[in-house]
């Protein structure tokens, strides 16, 4: 079974297609092995090389990971949800129950994003301690400190705009008293505030904004910066943060 | 070659050619940046809003009677009668934009988000709240109506005379 499998591998690997896509022949020496990495665009910023301590992780590493995972479960119950919903008062709050009490497996999906996305804002949270606990912040990896602030911010100001969408007193009221807390800068305070809702109160412009915020702006936002964030992880020689005498013990 | 510029030119100028090209691109792009900015912030600032009209007229003096404090759930303020006269009290309280309400049996506005309490008058007796609730210009028109401007703020002690 197995020299079928491999036999059938050899036979995929020598078509015109596989040849096409790859351009090389089976990855088997650490030539070709770095050759194929190089040569694809979603493993090129990998390094070729790790060094091995850099891939013993512990459990509180995957904080991290786990945020990614939770960031593409929200993309994608957030992309289906779309199809339900629109950003219109008060049809918005209609849309919300509908998508509980009507639609198939609609409360499935509702709650998997809203528990989802508090979930994440806890792991981002755990993971940002976990990162500054272990001195994480320091040389070489200050800039991706600095690129994970961000990944705060935007994670903070996703839940946030979330937070609208439902379009019940809680969103409403939540929003009403987020954006007087602009209005207290001086001078601008206002004009900020009266820009952000589209209006002087939090009506349906208020809520379109937030959403075109929600779905478009903030999600790209975050795409970019997860990218840097990940790719300087590799860049900055690997996850384990270690100082130089830890390295040469026996930790 | 007598028409032919010095090679000192640039020299004379002080800047080269390609610094002068140069800060001259920046300069229109950092304009042409200053106006795009300028063109962002009025598209995000509408012109016209489907927003309850900041100007109301509040019905006939007479339907207030004096020493009492009256809450226009719509447009939420309160016209409060004393023996001296009218104001217009914003119901929204100043610490962080909860509906106020009005208390008769303890003759006060409270906010049931954080507890601030105010007099009738706006006059801030405590709570988180840091400013008393602002006067709107309140005013009468020809027919005899009152007129109150929510864009406007009059200081407390302008009372409109009954």
């Amino acid at each position: 079974m197995a020299t079928t499998f491999h036999t059938a591998l050899e036979n995929l690997r020598s078509t015109r297609v596989w040849k096409s896509i790859f351009r090389r022949g089976p990855a088997i020496t650490n030539r070709t092995r770095s050759v194929a990495v190089f040569g694809n665009l979603f493993l090129h910023w990998l390094p070729v090389k790790v060094r091995e301590k850099s891939l013993r992780v512990r459990a509180a590493y995957y904080l991290g990971s786990l945020s990614l995972l939770l960031f593409i479960l929200l993309v994608v119950t957030g992309v289906l949800l779309m199809f339900y919903y629109h950003p219109a008062a008060p049809k918005a709050y209609h849309d919300m129950k509908d998508l509980r009490f009507v639609v198939s497996n609609g409360v499935f999906l509702r709650n998997m994003h809203r528990i989802g996305a508090h979930l994440m804002v806890l792991l981002v949270f755990a993971h940002m301690f976990h990162v500054f606990y272990r001195g994480g912040f320091k040389p070489p990896h200050e800039f991706n400190w600095v690129v994970g602030v961000v990944l705060l911010l935007v994670t903070l100001f996703l839940s946030y705009t979330g937070y609208l969408l439902p379009w019940d007193q809680l969103a409403f009221w939540a929003v009403t008293v987020g954006t007087n807390i602009i209005s207290a800068m001086p001078l601008i305070g206002n004009k900020i505030r009266f820009v952000a809702l589209g209006g002087n109160i939090v009506g349906e412009n208020a809520l379109l904004r937030f959403y075109v915020l929600h779905v478009v702006i903030l999600p790209l936002i975050a795409f970019l910066f997860i990218g840097v964030h990940f790719w300087r992880v590799q860049k900055d020689g690997g996850l384990t943060v270690r100082s130089k005498d830890d390295d040469d013990g026996k930790n | 070659m007598q028409n032919s510029v010095p090679e000192n030119a640039s020299q004379k100028l002080g800047v080269s050619r390609r610094d002068f090209l140069s800060e001259i691109t920046v300069g229109a792009l950092g304009i042409a940046g200053l106006g795009g900015a300028a063109l962002t912030y009025q598209y995000f600032s509408p012109n016209v809003l489907f927003e309850p009209s900041t100007t109301f007229r509040a019905g006939n003096p007479d339907l207030y009677p004096v020493n009492s404090v009256t809450f226009l759930q719509d447009q939420l303020v309160y016209i409060v009668r004393t023996p001296a006269g009218f104001f217009a009290v914003s119901a929204v309280c100043t610490h962080l934009g909860c509906v106020t309400q009005w208390k008769p049996e303890a003759n006060m506005i409270a906010c049931p988000c954080h507890g601030s309490k105010f007099q009738p008058d706006g006059k801030k007796i405590e709570g988180p709240a840091p400013r008393p609730l602002p006067h709107y210009s309140i005013n009468l028109t020809p027919d005899g109506e009152l007129l109150v401007d929510k864009l406007t703020t009059i200081k407390a002690d302008q009372v409109l005379k009954a």
